[in-house]
């Protein structure tokens, strides 16, 4: 199933479920949220329909949007002939939609994308508001847009991106700017060795066609280590998950939302509603980041990851001083199957080794033509540029 | 042996701002339908984020300064979670890593209690039960109004020094324009130990939580004070380390579910509030902006020749000092307003069980000019002031239509001062026979049939000239 609410046949923009429609039922891919009738707009979606573009309807997505693509929301996995599918990515593939909006907090919408063979652009942490996304991981997530060319990419994100009052971390500049040029002959684009070394031969193969693409129009292309990968991996980890938590846990069915049809006092309010109408995945999340957070880690686990959240950055940048991209897997698979539910946690903890630093850095971030570009922030013109030399 | 108490005090005070603490509701509580004050953001609903009160930030700086506190120019909030059906987002927002103001003091009578630290963080909602359907209900009017928690180090040593701190705080804060401390508005978590006398070291701790009244607060100390030593002279019971609430009817505390108080509140710092940056020029005007204090307005009505006791009882209090300097600002003589708050509406406040003095200050400075200028008499005065506590009446129309003005027709007096005398034969000859206190009870029936309209000076020298 694509659509949770199919709005409007003639409508040319996907919108994810855990985004708000005013009015339209948002479930976040969640029993929880199965009657959720949402009393506002997000800010991206009010800007889309000011600007005159439709909303074709509410795409599926998986359970608060914390899995690889959708297979674990509430309505059903999307598949796409037996394999894991996004379905904003699927309805872009099908010439359904014109693009989607997707919330990138664990990669999920960036392995759709390459897995589809379309487009995704997570700009900048702070250039597109997040009033009414419903919220895990605030310091990081953030709503991109699904297409199939950067042009298209590039339109949407025009129109979305931009100053919001009603967002504290709104950046702000009113526009971007995301001009582009086709000329990439002075771009030096690096390779992350350790995000290539541990992708499947195809998805290298994918990497290597790219490069060669990208040294056939002029540009340089070096392979460099990218340690801070995996300190990335563990420390955003820790961060999605603890805040993760703490913005689920007003999901308590004492105010809208699911509610356990028998209980005796507050307490069991509380553990049967959560205990009934949550999956596996937001489960163990929840469990990890009530962890983390404990009095006795705190130092060790959630401040500590905000120390290398700091290093991370600077490690970036300094890439980014002498590379304008870097080149690397949006995922270690080219395909993925449905797995068995108990390995959700591992498995996407696993596939965020590709996505994390571009999440907890909050630095722009493309997926093109099966393979991943992240860029200093700010450079969303550079991402689009390459990838549209390369499609065109 | 001789003990001493050592007590620390954790004050919660409402903010008087205009909106609630992270979106654009209706602020600082007052009477209203349960829920009607509420938006998607203080609800918990997903997608909305909240954005800080600038005027919240402020007004805590005020606090500061006020208790002489260092402000963190560099302030965060932080998230502390736990589970209660007021609390919509299972999350309160409130400083934990970097509170705004930090290590204050302020000074009652010869000792100086340090202050630890404010915070601000915002309000939770409130609980109604109903016990016939065995129902909770939740009002949300009142979560995210944002609080200052005031914490003070443990340095009082007896209830006294403590009910001391807590009015002072009270007046500086309505002074400072901070909070407006109505009733409940005022919250209070009570640390308290009992040590031998000289001792350094401190004893096993209780706290007691969430007490508003001043005399609840009292009692409660001094109910701790005795049980603390009966435990360790008399071994009554083992001191543990614990939360305890005050029952006002049983008149003691009782310790609280452990439950309620060995939560851990993981806390962490709010990724949605970017850390508040107080920079020189912010300060600067945030200082600028402060009010006199209480002791600063008290020594200027000194100045203004009001002595000094009366001084202090009208800058004690917000309303009575705005009241007081309205009414000056009028042009009326500052004694004489003096004397007709002190006097006169407190005397109405007293008999109308008002806590507040709640009266415009053009009525009572309409009233104040009437009587000094003789239109009416003192006791006509003090009879419009009671129609204008109690129903609120204009001065001028209650005078008309009360025959109240004392420029009463002389003709009308003369014909009174001649009923009085021929009704009252006795008293007449007694008078007449040299008893002078005499003319008092004649002058009073005189004032009696008027109403208190005719002007003394007239109806006396009326009542000698008739007399003789």
């Amino acid at each position: 199933m694509f659509y949770i609410n199919e709005i409007n046949a003639a409508g040319k923009i996907a919108v994810d479920d855990t985004i708000l429609i005013k009015g339209t039922p948002a479930t976040a891919g969640s029993k929880m949220l199965a009657n959720f009738k949402p009393l506002f707009s997000a800010e991206a979606v009010e800007k889309l329909e000011k600007a005159g573009y439709a909303i074709a309807g509410k795409a599926n997505v998986g359970e608060f949007g914390l899995d690889l693509m959708g297979e674990t929301s509430a309505s059903g996995a999307v598949t796409v002939n037996g394999a894991l599918a996004g379905a904003g990515a699927a309805l872009v593939a099908d010439g359904k939609v014109k693009a989607a909006l997707g919330v990138d907090l664990n990669g999920a919408p960036r392995r759709a994308a390459a897995v589809a063979g379309v487009d995704f652009i997570k700009p900048t942490y702070g250039t597109v508001s997040r009033y009414g996304v419903i919220a895990c991981a605030c310091s990081g997530e953030q709503i991109g847009v699904t297409a199939a060319n950067a042009d298209d990419a590039k339109e949407i994100l025009t129109v979305i991106a931009g100053h919001d009052a009603k967002d504290g971390t709104s950046l702000p500049a009113e526009k971007y700017d995301y001009s582009t040029s086709e000329d990439v002959s002075a771009m030096k684009i690096a390779i992350a060795k350790d995000l290539y070394d541990a992708a499947d031969a195809d998805v290298k193969a994918k990497i290597d066609a790219y490069a060669e693409a990208l040294k056939a129009k002029g540009a340089s292309v070096e392979v460099i280590s990218l340690e801070i990968a995996s300190q990335a991996q563990t420390a955003w980890q820790i961060l999605m998950a603890a805040e993760t938590t703490n913005n689920l846990s007003r999901f308590d069915g004492v105010k809208y939302g699911y509610r356990a049809a028998d209980y005796k006092n507050i307490d069991e309010l509380y553990v049967k509603s959560r205990s009934e109408a949550m999956g596996f995945l937001a489960k163990a999340t929840i469990i990890y980041g009530s962890d983390v957070l404990a009095k006795a880690k705190y130092e060790k686990c959630y401040d500590k990851s905000l120390r290398i959240r700091r290093i991370v950055c600077d490690k970036a940048k300094e890439i980014f001083a002498k590379y304008d991209a870097i080149l690397a897997p949006a995922a270690s698979k080219a395909e993925f199957k449905p797995y068995d539910t108990a390995d959700a946690f591992e498995k996407v903890f696993a596939e965020s080794f590709f996505t994390a630093v571009p999440s907890i850095t909050g630095m722009p971030a493309m997926v093109t033509k099966g393979v991943q570009l992240m860029a200093d922030s700010f450079k969303e013109s550079v991402l689009l540029s390459i990838a549209k030399s390369v499609e065109v | 042996m001789k003990y001493e108490l050592v007590i620390g005090l954790e004050t919660h005070v409402e903010l008087s701002t205009d909106s609630k603490l992270f979106c654009s509701c209706g602020g600082h509580s007052s009477p209203k339908e349960p829920n009607d004050c509420v938006c998607p953001a203080c609800c918990g609903m997903p997608g909305m984020l909240p954005v800080t009160n600038k005027h919240a930030i402020e007004l805590a700086v005020k606090a500061g300064f006020m208790l002489n506190c260092k402000i963190n120019q560099y302030t965060t909030f932080d998230k502390k979670s736990y589970y209660y059906p007021d609390l919509p987002c299972a999350y309160q927002i409130t400083q934990w890593f970097h509170p705004i103001c930090v290590d204050g003091s302020v000074q009652i009578g010869e000792r100086t209690i340090g202050i630890k630290q404010i915070h601000v963080e915002e309000d939770a909602g409130k609980l109604v039960h109903d016990e016939a359907t065995n129902t909770s209900f939740v009002d949300y009017n009142r979560t995210s109004v944002p609080l200052i928690e005031i914490v003070s180090r443990p340095d009082f040593r007896s209830s006294d020094e403590v009910i001391a701190y807590l009015k002072n705080l009270k007046s500086s804060l309505q002074f400072a324009g901070i909070s407006e401390c109505e009733e409940g508005a005022m919250r209070c978590d009570v640390n308290i130990s009992v040590r031998p006398e000289g001792s350094n070291e401190l004893g096993v701790r209780s706290e007691i939580k969430n007490m508003s009244s001043l005399s609840e607060i009292k009692d409660a100390i001094e109910f701790e004070k005795v049980r603390h030593i009966d435990a360790i002279e008399r071994h009554t019971e083992m001191l543990v380390q614990e939360t305890r609430r005050w029952d006002d009817v049983k008149r003691r505390t009782f310790p609280m579910r452990n439950k309620e108080t060995a939560a851990d509140y993981r806390y962490f710092p709010d990724p949605n509030l970017m850390p508040i940056v107080i920079d020189d020029e912010w300060l600067a005007e945030i200082r600028a902006s402060m009010p006199a204090t209480a002791d600063e307005k008290a020594m200027h009505y000194e100045s203004m020749g009001i002595a000094a006791k009366e001084a202090a009882v009208l800058s004690s209090d917000r309303k009575l000092a705005d009241t007081f300097d309205a009414v000056v600002a009028t042009g009326r003589s500052p004694k004489v307003v003096a004397s007709w708050i002190l006097t006169e509406c407190m005397g109405q406040m007293k008999r109308l069980e008002l806590d507040s003095l709640d009266i415009e200050p053009a009525k009572l400075a309409r009233i104040i000019e009437l009587v000094e200028s003789g239109e009416i008499t003192r006791a006509a005065g003090k009879k419009v002031l009671s129609a204008v506590f109690e129903n609120g009446v204009e001065v001028d129309a209650y005078c008309e239509e009360n025959k109240l003005n004392a420029k009463v027709d002389e003709g009308f007096i003369l014909e009174t001062v001649r009923k009085v005398i021929a009704e009252n034969e006795k008293v007449v000859a007694d008078y007449k026979g040299g008893k002078v206190k005499a003319l008092q009870a004649l002058f009073g029936s005189v004032m009696k049939e008027l109403r208190g309209t005719g002007s003394p000076d007239v109806i006396r020298a009326m009542l000698e000239k008739e007399l003789n």
